[in-house]
């Protein structure tokens, strides 16, 4: 093992550049300053009707041009925003990053602004339908539609931005999908592939139709009053998650060449572990197995017992389901120490980024370990006394924290933990 | 870090053409006219989905009815590809297997889609009328049915696949980083074995307009794959169907006696800048590089059908030496993110039997050679993304 490799000979792989958005706003400097004090981004939703609605509240970003554009341009820009600060940081040239592109990206339809200006041009001609959407593009080409249903265009602008290198890979995990773009990063570095890549995770993509789709599955928080109090992981009354959107990004490179050209390393990816779930499309195995299963794979992947986590940067979505099950498996991992060690969710203050959560929770995994702060869970009212945890309640806490585990579960049965250290060794 | 061989160990298909490696064999040698319909989409034609009895795959009916025609296609093939491995069932393998899906989306409620258009037209609170309209009349479980990364959720439930689920996602390009990330994975050790591919669904109006957006598609009826520049529309006949890929180290397959097809030598792939770089020369640089050892003996090309950019690839595969090329698409239909499982399957299969089928467009195809023992894989995206794959005989 040299000083470059971690305990199965494979190069290490250090973060030198973070990137995010949020609700709370662009910017790590802003976001870890909402964050650590306690305010949420949740709001009432100002984007579209709310009629009908049980939900009314989201943590949408607002504060751009793009938020009213769609889904593609609000995801795009987002991965475009937080991709750029964290180049700038690792010292890489904006426009020539020469790595590959691991991008987590919410699956997106033709909006219904799009469906309807299509409508508009043919109007006359028939009754309304699919028949009549496929002969007003026989008109001509609507190349900026096209681009918004394509799931590889964001990609494409992406790496024509930043000069990434090769084929970029689009990927969904669903709510683990920021985390598998940094697994596929990290893969990437260890196969010697290259010596740098760029992980992101983006989501936009909150809209009426989102909304509703996950609404009907009985997925989302209806505390539409006060919206800020709405998530609330591990309280009692925890009633579902809340959709938002952000982007987080990662420039990993191996640490032999980070240290080489005297790059600031910000911390070390040091494991990813993952397993799929047979149970069911949205419900996890009653026995906690494949959670469990990620966890420990995680950090056997690290190489580091499970004494040495100082803190775990949680799921925890609100959800009565999540939150109990993931109790499940940090309580069957961590035995007695569950009750002592600190676990917190930042979707009690950003909400659910979905697509983009596991990378924006990395990236504020990592600014835990540099800053010593560990980011509160808020709305914590009334303790699930079923779930025995320090959740760092309502407050920040400062504290020495050289290892971070973070973890996503998603629907579909996936699985995905991070292992994120100060430290090589 | 390891170098391992990367070969095919079972191999899941079903098309317009049937199901199975013997029923594609044999449509592809016995040369009949493809399987169209030109008539439920006028004026488009698909190349429809064979009959399929999903309990074959899929026994359970409370599974069958949680997935739409894409996913259901994915996971029957997914399912298909382990039985053939001869894995089926062998819970130790199959939890421990990493699974990569290349995904599209799922298919809209037409239905409903046609309801609030039509609202659409009377109402001029169109946020209001969405809301009423969607949260009355969408099936809740259809949303899952759609998503892309639940057709690997399905086959982890169907099938117990659980060492690994990621979904990959971004038309042809996502079949091509699907199957590269895989081979790479078992190449370094990282590791064993793998179940890779993806399913299409070509008969849903909501999948023409993806392509359609651009006009892409052709309107005339079907042609032969390499003889639709002149033809009305873009070019592009979209076809049904999946293919499901079971990838093992050498070692792995060899212990347990695994029937091995071919092995993947390689894997080129790129997203070059089309509107800069001229796409015949970046075709020629990949088919290139994975000819540099030795020339392929035929090449299994997964060109779309979309204008310009087949007639690039053709242009390119023409400047190599008596090459013997076979477009698929020609009998298949287009099939974007499963095109390059489906060919890199085909390409597969060709080395394991040693020799070409006959060609599908015989005025633009050479007969094949007597024998064959290597053979590429091609799939140029219609908007982006290069890939060649080079297969070898193990």
């Amino acid at each position: 093992m040299s000083k470059y490799t971690d305990h199965l000979g494979r190069p290490l792989v250090a973060i030198t550049g973070l990137g995010v958005v949020s609700s709370l706003g662009q910017g790590k400097q802003d976001n870890w300053e909402a964050l650590t004090s306690g305010t949420s981004g949740i709001h009432t939703i100002t984007r579209f009707a709310l009629d009908n609605l049980r939900t009314q509240i989201a943590g949408t970003v607002d504060f751009l041009e793009e938020s009213t554009e769609g889904a593609s341009a609000l995801s795009q820009e987002l991965a475009l925003l937080a991709a750029e600060e964290a180049i700038a940081q690792a010292g890489f040239p904006i426009h020539d990053f020469g790595g590959p592109l691991f991008l987590a990206a919410p699956p997106v339809e033709l909006e219904w602004r799009n469906r309807f200006a299509l409508d508009a041009l043919v109007r006359s001609e028939g009754e309304p339908g699919y028949d009549l959407l496929l002969a007003a593009c026989r008109r001509g080409p609507q190349p900026e539609m096209f681009n918004t249903a394509e799931f590889g265009y964001i990609a494409e602008v992406l790496a024509e931005t930043f000069g990434t290198r090769g084929l970029p890979i689009t990927l969904s995990t669903a709510c683990a999908s920021g985390a598998t773009a940094i697994q596929l990063g990290v893969e990437a570095i260890r196969r010697g592939e290259s010596d740098r890549v760029l992980s992101i995770g983006t989501d936009g993509s909150v809209s009426a139709e989102a909304l509703i789709r996950f609404s009907l599955l009985s997925a989302l928080s209806t505390h539409n009053d006060p919206a800020h109090k709405a998530a609330k992981p591990f309280s009692k009354d925890r009633d579902g998650f809340v959709m938002a959107e952000g982007s987080g990004a990662l420039v990993m490179e191996s640490l032999e060449s980070a240290i080489s050209r005297g790059a600031n390393v910000l911390g070390i990816m040091r494991g990813c572990g993952e397993k799929a779930d047979d149970f069911h499309r949205t419900r996890s195995k009653p026995d906690g197995s494949p959670a469990i299963g990620a966890v420990r794979a995680s950090l056997e992947d690290a190489g580091i017992k499970e004494d040495a986590i100082d803190y775990v940067n949680a799921h925890g979505t609100s959800t009565p389901e999540n939150d109990k099950m993931e109790y499940l498996a940090l309580s069957t991992v961590f035995g007695d120490r569950i009750s002592s060690l600190p676990v917190s969710s930042n979707k009690s203050m950003i909400g659910h980024t979905l697509t983009a959560a596991g990378a924006i929770e990395a990236v504020f995994s990592v600014l835990t370990i540099q800053t010593g702060t560990i980011p509160p869970t808020i709305n914590y009212d009334n303790p699930d006394p079923a779930i025995v945890m320090d959740v760092v309640p309502n407050e920040k806490r400062e504290a020495r924290v050289s290892s971070v585990l973070s973890s996503s579960f998603g629907f579909g049965g996936q699985n995905t933990c991070l292992v994120m250290t100060a430290e090589p060794n | 870090m390891q170098n391992n061989t990367v070969v095919i160990t079972g191999i899941g298909l079903i098309s317009s053409l049937g199901e199975g490696i013997d029923a594609h064999w044999n449509a592809f040698n016995e040369g009949h006219a493809p399987r169209v319909d030109s008539d439920t989409f006028k004026p488009y034609t698909v190349h429809p989905l064979s009959e399929v009895d999903w309990n074959n795959q899929i026994p359970k009916r409370g599974d069958q009815r949680q997935m739409e025609t894409w996913q259901r296609i994915g996971t029957y093939t997914a399912g298909l590809a382990l039985q053939d491995a001869g894995i089926k069932d062998d819970e130790s393998l199959c939890s421990t297997m990493d699974m990569v899906v290349a995904a599209g989306g799922g298919e809209r409620d037409v239905s409903v889609d046609t309801q609030i258009l039509a609202e659409a037209r009377v109402r001029n609170d169109l946020g209001t009328m969405l809301n009423e309209k969607l949260t009355t009349e969408l099936r809740p479980t259809l949303f899952l049915a759609q998503l892309s990364n639940l057709l690997a959720g399905n086959i982890s439930i169907v099938h117990k696949v659980t060492g690994s689920s990621r979904t990959f996602m971004g038309e042809e390009g996502s079949g091509i980083s699907a199957i590269d990330t895989a081979v790479a994975r078992i190449r370094s050790g990282q590791s064993t074995h793998a179940l890779v591919g993806g399913a299409y669904n070509s008969q849903h109006p909501d999948m023409l307009l993806g392509y359609e957006l651009n006009g892409m598609l052709k309107i005339d009826g079907w042609s032969p794959l390499w003889q639709r520049e002149r033809a009305t529309g873009g070019g592009i006949v979209t076809g049904s169907g999946g293919a499901f890929l079971v990838l093992e180290s050498a070692e792995h397959a060899h212990k347990r006696g695994a029937r091995v097809y071919a092995a993947i030598d390689g894997i080129y792939s790129a997203q070059t800048r089309r509107g800069r770089i001229d796409l015949t020369q970046t075709v020629a640089k990949l088919v290139g590089a994975a000819s540099a050892d030795k020339a392929a003996d035929l090449i299994i090309s997964g060109a779309t059908g979309a204008k310009i950019v087949t007639a690039a690839e053709k242009a390119a595969l023409d400047t190599f030496s008596s090459p013997v090329v076979r477009g698929v698409a020609g009998k298949l239909g287009h099939l974007r993110e499963a095109q390059f499982p489906i060919v890199v399957a085909l390409a597969a299969l060709s080395v394991f039997k040693g020799t070409a089928f006959p060609p599908v467009d015989s005025e633009n195809e050479k007969s094949g050679p007597p024998s064959i023992d290597t053979a590429l894989a091609t799939s140029i995206g219609a908007t982006r993304g290069e890939g060649v794959a080079r297969l070898v005989k193990v």
